[in-house]
């Protein structure tokens, strides 16, 4: 059954990976070398062999392998037995399935919205050239450094409604079920995986930000443009290739999250944080049933597969040029 | 440039997601820290293998295997050492594939049952005779399926019972602990007048500790024979009123606010629902006898100051259980993997019969709190632990019926259902009626 954890995990990822162009670079540095030039020397395609492989070994070949299991019956005992589309009527009819898939995009959503005007006001803050800017961002990358397991041991003891952090200050108010409430354990959840994902995807911005040609700023202050106008009418469009690959890259991500709501909640209490990703762990390896457990493994990839596809023909990836091109 | 630089970023990031998410998804069944007598956890062609879960019971295990291989040069056991979840995830597919190892830790009931169907596990009445004539008898049935034994108690028996914090207890006037039903919900009440928020502690998020109370609840008032029909295939115990019952009561216990409104997020393995009794927060707690050595470890003056009360669960007036059941974990059990040659079989039964509970396995237990589930195990026991473990001992030996908890005696999938819509019902989101169908439904 792993092997649909990792179909699911090492294949959802892709379409963020082949939307960059493997010649990208080569184009990139080498302006003149023809965008189209047929015939131009270029690095063999053999060299893409043993990616291609790695790729079809660990993530091809498991997802197959997690598509045939779904139309099986098997406890990880004895030999799995093929019943047709019984799992799949099983798992779509049932209400914790249905609830998983809607926790699953709830929390893409949030998460999107939240992380995404902080990280870019961040990222933009952070591009500044003044000495408090880079000691401040080294601070905010600190969450970069933990790994989601022990982030998530740390906040599970702080939100602890017994001996959490209201004892620690006194504050009562601090004091509740955090992640044992049905109506607080995902808003819990969200400002977690918020306060770790944000510092990357400003990271990302900060990068973007700082290869903004000054120019555009300087030929915009001649012309009267204040602060706010600045940044919505120069910084936002010039960050417009970033916000496509950090978008993607929060989507896919949320919907292949997993660890931090393990550790945290469990998926409870009742199944009010039980997204995909654990319905399907649960199932596999709780409840042993590996057909439904790859049923929900199937989705999450193929939701993980149209969501990038979407989002990439609808942000034009295709003529992503430039956007500095007469500037 | 720009384009480089996204590339570049696009593809490391692209690559660290996909690591990560397999990382995620496989960190919770990696090996957790594979140490052993030989290493590498490979039996040796005359030796024998074990899987070992750690905690409460692994320094007698670990003392026990390293004592046999020094003894034994020629069959020498390897050992490694997993947690409880990662053990339970791994074994399976183990055993399902022919990579077990010789000797396979389990708790019996309905996994065992799995194993026995699929041929996965030898059959051991005859071969450890010597051994089974040693063990409390409530507990060696256990091991058995259809009257043959698969699987022999190796380490304590875990008995659920109430612990009670005396202080908390007499501070709100209670002289002892609740004898029936009715003057549970009674001290719940005169607790929650004297100021205690959470008169009982419940670890809700771990999900079994819940299951401990409808399990006695239904015990008590229809007695051992209501679980016994659902757990030989009758599905349609489910609807006994008793049943109905239980989780009526459950609700009717949240209701009155016996658990307080912070349990939701209390796990066990933490000990962050003993940390409420130990720190004068809750007065009662049903749990197993395996958390007695949590109270040793983290609150010894606590329990050396005589503050930690125990007392079986209470009846129900009217109610046809007997008084003496019992539910929790008999023991661990070690069952002999079919897939080993059998010579390994051969030294892994050797080592069954000779090499567990003598003097230094027993004292072992028996210094981190256990009971172990020989006869003659009562002699062992001195000092601080005495009373506590003699009466975890007596009552493991006197009850009528020891029964196995239902998510390991029901097949894993039942189990997660019974374990999801159990949290439901104390969160009051489904009602009684909803549990029993949900419950039914799944085989």
């Amino acid at each position: 059954m792993s092997t649909s954890t990792h179909g699911a995990g090492a294949s959802a990822p892709a379409p963020a990976a082949e939307r960059v162009d493997p010649t990208a670079s080569w184009r990139g540095s080498r302006p003149r070398g023809g965008r189209n030039g047929v015939g131009t020397p270029g690095p063999s395609v053999w060299l893409a062999v043993p990616a291609l492989l790695f790729f079809a070994f660990f993530a091809i070949i498991p997802l197959l392998g997690v598509v045939v299991l779904s139309f099986m019956q098997w406890d990880g005992l004895g030999t799995p037995v093929f019943i047709g589309a019984d799992n799949w009527i099983r798992v779509l009819a049932d209400p914790v399935a249905q609830n998983g898939l809607k926790l699953t995009l709830l929390l893409t959503v949030a998460t999107l919205a939240i992380q995404m005007p902080i990280s870019i006001l961040l990222g933009v803050f952070m591009a500044g050239t003044q000495k408090y800017r880079a000691f401040l961002s080294v601070l905010y990358f600190l969450p970069l450094l933990f790994s989601a397991a022990a982030v998530g041991i740390a906040f599970k003891a702080l939100m602890d409604p017994n001996f959490g952090l209201g004892r620690a200050f006194g504050l009562d108010w601090l004091n509740k079920d955090w992640l044992g409430r049905p109506g607080l354990a995902m808003p819990a959840l969200l400002f977690v995986i918020c306060w770790c994902f944000i510092p990357f995807h400003s990271l990302l911005y900060q990068g973007a930000a700082r290869q903004i040609p000054v120019t555009l700023y300087e030929a915009a202050k001649i012309d009267g443009a204040g602060r706010i106008s600045t940044f919505f009418h120069i910084t936002l469009p010039q960050l417009r290739n970033t916000i496509i690959t950090s978008s993607t890259l929060q989507i896919v991500g949320t919907l292949t999250s997993f660890d931090l709501i393990f550790i945290m909640t469990g998926g409870g209490p009742g199944d009010a944080t039980r997204v995909m990703p654990l319905d399907m762990y649960l199932r596999g390896f709780r409840a042993y049933d590996m057909g439904a457990a790859s049923v929900v493994g199937v989705v999450i990839a193929v939701l993980g597969l149209l969501i990038s596809f979407l989002l990439n023909t609808l942000s034009g990836n295709t003529k992503m040029d430039s956007q500095m091109e007469g500037a | 440039m720009m384009r480089t630089r996204m590339a570049v970023v696009g593809a490391v990031t692209a690559t660290t997601l996909a690591l990560a998410a397999c990382g995620g998804g496989a960190q919770p069944s990696g090996p957790a820290g594979a140490t052993g007598g030989g290493g590498g956890g490979q039996a040796g062609a005359n030796g024998f293998s074990a899987w070992v879960l750690t905690g409460a019971t692994q320094t007698t295990m670990k003392n026990s295997l390293e004592q046999w291989t020094q003894a034994h040069a020629d069959a020498p056991a390897t050992a490694e050492y997993f947690a409880n979840d990662s053990y339970k995830e791994k074994i399976r597919t183990a055993v399902g594939s022919g990579n077990a190892p010789t000797l396979i830790w389990s708790w019996a009931g309905g996994t065992l049952k799995d194993y026995v169907k699929n041929k996965n596990v030898v059959d051991l009445t005859a071969s450890t005779k010597t051994l089974q004539d040693r063990i409390v008898p409530s507990v060696m049935e256990t091991g058995k399926v259809d009257g043959k034994v698969y699987a022999v108690p190796n380490n304590n028996a875990q008995p659920v019972l109430m612990y009670t914090n005396k202080e908390v207890l007499s501070k709100a006037g209670i002289n002892a602990a609740p004898k029936t039903y009715a003057e549970l919900l009674d001290q719940v009440q005169k607790l929650k007048s004297a100021g205690v928020d959470t008169p009982i502690a419940l670890a809700g998020q771990s999900l079994w500790p819940e299951l401990m109370w409808i399990e006695y609840l239904v015990d008590r008032q229809a007695g051992d024979q209501l679980f016994k029909k659902i757990a030989n295939g009758d599905p349609s115990a489910w609807d006994d009123p008793a049943m109905i019952d239980g989780l009526t009561k459950i609700q009717e216990l949240v209701k009155a606010g016996a658990f307080g409104d912070k349990y939701g997020s209390v796990t066990a393995d933490s000990g962050a629902d003993a940390a409420l009794i130990h720190t004068g927060r809750s007065a009662m707690m049903l749990q197993g006898a395996w958390v007695y050595g949590t109270f040793l470890t983290d609150a010894p003056d606590f329990v050396k100051a005589g503050k930690l009360g125990w007392a079986p669960f209470p009846t129900i007036d009217g109610g046809k259980g007997d008084p003496s059941n019992v539910y929790g974990n008999p023991s661990n059990f070690w069952s002999v993997s079919a897939s080993a040659t059998p010579a390994q079989q051969q030294a892994a039964i050797k080592y069954l019969n000779e090499g567990m509970f003598n003097d230094n396995y027993l004292n072992d237990l028996v210094a981190g709190g256990m009971v172990p589930v020989t006869s003659d195990a009562q002699s062992k026991f001195t000092g601080e632990q005495k009373e506590f473990l003699t009466y975890a001992f007596d009552m493991t030996k006197n009850a009528k019926n020891f029964q196995l908890s239902w998510d390991q005696a029901l097949s894993p999938a039942q189990s997660q259902a019974i374990l999801q819509n159990l949290g439901q019902i104390f969160l009051n989101q489904i009602t009684p009626q909803q549990f029993v169908s949900a419950v039914k439904a799944v085989k």
